[in-house]
């Protein structure tokens, strides 16, 4: 069996810290990409240019820098944040920046804007007659994007988030970069102190392989759910 | 030189000129790093594509596993496998090897090569499977040996078919490429990270460097964009 040397327990720990970050970041990007194609769909010029700049910024800029950013300048703007409330209001409030909320926020921030493009290719991809026949109906906006936009572009979606959370669960790796315990920090440590990379290291990389592998298989189920009911050609 | 940009140089403490270089060499460094790993990646993919679309499991089958190892798990790791790997390989330190694997910046460029190898070979792939059977039952028609047609007809139109997606690789391996930084390489990410502890001024390291990286990113976008209309100049509509 495989020895760990007493690293075994802390690597879960790490394993579950990594599997946490992961799927609050996947909610965040949901809300995140929801808002923003909604934006990028809207008539509203306004909207329509943040929208854009959040994308584009968001896909020109490499994962790591913006965690730093987050990880680094967060604490920064915290503290600047305090001390005016502080002399302003004399209202005494500190908030400690630690490198899961900055994962989250980077890691829901970046996939928000990939989500963004997903959404808006899957709403686009819903009849403008069912939207017709929805205010026919007389259902409100807020009713036609929950009762007849949702359930039908998720069908369309469902490709893209799978894809997103493939590349984003690869990303939370990265958070150990800035001092999370996940489980890529407890292996570094482990391998550094034992000596033994391979040891650590290729476990942890099967774990990552087996969350992939898994989620793949459960895109699969819930692809073939979204769509009972939809004739496919060939 | 331009006086406001002459005066913004002289208020401000971190961009001088000794950090502007420190960042010209961090450009050097994460230009070459990209460069080298793609173009190397690009040419292990290619005979590995055409090998992962042979009938033969014995053929595929290692290819696809490769390939599956390489996409399913960070680079992250991958990196931290090679890079204190290396080392830990018997007699590696006695022989001229070590030479080169002691300086962070190879064992960075074999995983990162691998790593693009890994999703470009996938990308051809697709395209090469996504050829139109006309075009080969054509080629065989006119007695194409096997190479012949590889090299005359299917590789040549996979090549437009996988350029967008190509691009896409690109771009994902410009930004991977940051992590270099952890293994203590001053690509632009590291030369931002010394830049930070030097000055404690997050804002500027940071935001400058992503300024930075989102121009290379928009030059790649470019690039790519009009090789793409160069490549599938056949398909514009007429006098479009």
């Amino acid at each position: 069996m495989l020895d760990l040397k007493g690293y075994g327990p802390s690597l879960l720990e790490g394993a579950i810290v990594t599997v946490e970050l992961a799927f609050l970041s996947l909610a965040l990007a949901i809300v995140l990409g929801l808002l923003g194609a909604s934006s990028k769909l809207s008539s509203n010029r306004v909207l329509i240019g943040a929208a854009t700049t959040y994308t584009t910024l968001i896909r020109g800029v490499p994962d790591l820098v913006m965690m730093l950013l987050f990880f680094y300048g967060g604490q920064v703007l915290v503290n600047n944040i305090s001390d005016y409330v502080w002399e302003a209001y004399g209202i005494d409030f500190f908030f400690q920046f630690d490198p899961f909320i900055s994962g989250v926020l980077t890691i829901g921030l970046i996939f928000g804007a990939y989500m963004t493009e997903t959404f808006r290719g899957a709403f686009l991809a819903v009849p403008v007659g069912q939207i017709e026949a929805a205010k026919a109906y007389g259902f409100s906006r807020w009713h036609t994007f929950r009762r007849v936009m949702i359930p039908q572009m998720l069908r369309h979606a469902l490709p893209g988030i799978g894809n997103n959370w493939q590349v984003l669960l690869k990303t939370t790796a990265l958070v150990s970069i800035i001092g999370l315990t996940d489980m890529v920090r407890v292996a570094e440590e482990a391998a550094k102190a034992e000596r033994s990379p391979f040891l650590f290291f290729i476990p942890v990389a099967f774990v990552y392989l087996a969350l992939t592998a898994g989620s793949e298989l459960f895109i699969k189920w819930l692809d073939k759910r979204a769509n009972a009911g939809v004739v496919q050609g060939d | 030189m331009p006086d406001f940009i002459a005066q913004w140089l002289n208020q401000n403490e971190v961009f001088t000129a000794i950090t502007v270089a420190h960042y010209w060499d961090g450009l050097v460094t994460t230009v070459q790093l990209v460069f080298l790993s793609l173009l190397l990646g690009l040419m292990v993919a290619l005979p590995l594509a055409i090998m992962r679309t042979s009938k033969s499991p014995f053929i595929s089958g290692p290819v696809w596993l490769y390939t599956y190892l390489f996409r399913g798990t960070p680079l992250l790791i991958q990196l931290y496998i090679i890079y204190y790997g290396i080392a830990q390989i018997e007699g590696i330190q006695d022989t001229f090897w070590w030479t080169i694997f002691r300086e962070p910046f190879y064992p960075a460029l074999l995983a990162f090569t691998l790593n693009t190898a890994a999703y470009t070979t996938e990308i051809i792939r697709g395209a090469i499977v996504a050829t139109p059977v006309g075009e080969i039952e054509a080629a065989k028609a006119y007695g194409m040996s096997w190479a012949l047609r590889m090299r005359r007809i299917v590789l040549p139109s996979a090549a437009r078919r996988a350029v967008q997606a190509y691009s896409n690789e690109v771009i994902f391996m410009l930004h991977a490429s940051a992590i270099a930084s952890v293994v203590t390489i001053v690509d632009l990410t590291g030369a931002a990270r010394n830049i930070y502890s030097r000055f404690y001024a997050p804002f500027d390291a940071f935001i400058g460097v992503a300024v930075l990286y989102m121009l290379l990113t928009f030059i790649l976008v470019y690039v790519f964009r009009r090789l793409e209309r160069r490549l599938l100049r056949h398909q514009r509509p007429v006098g479009g």
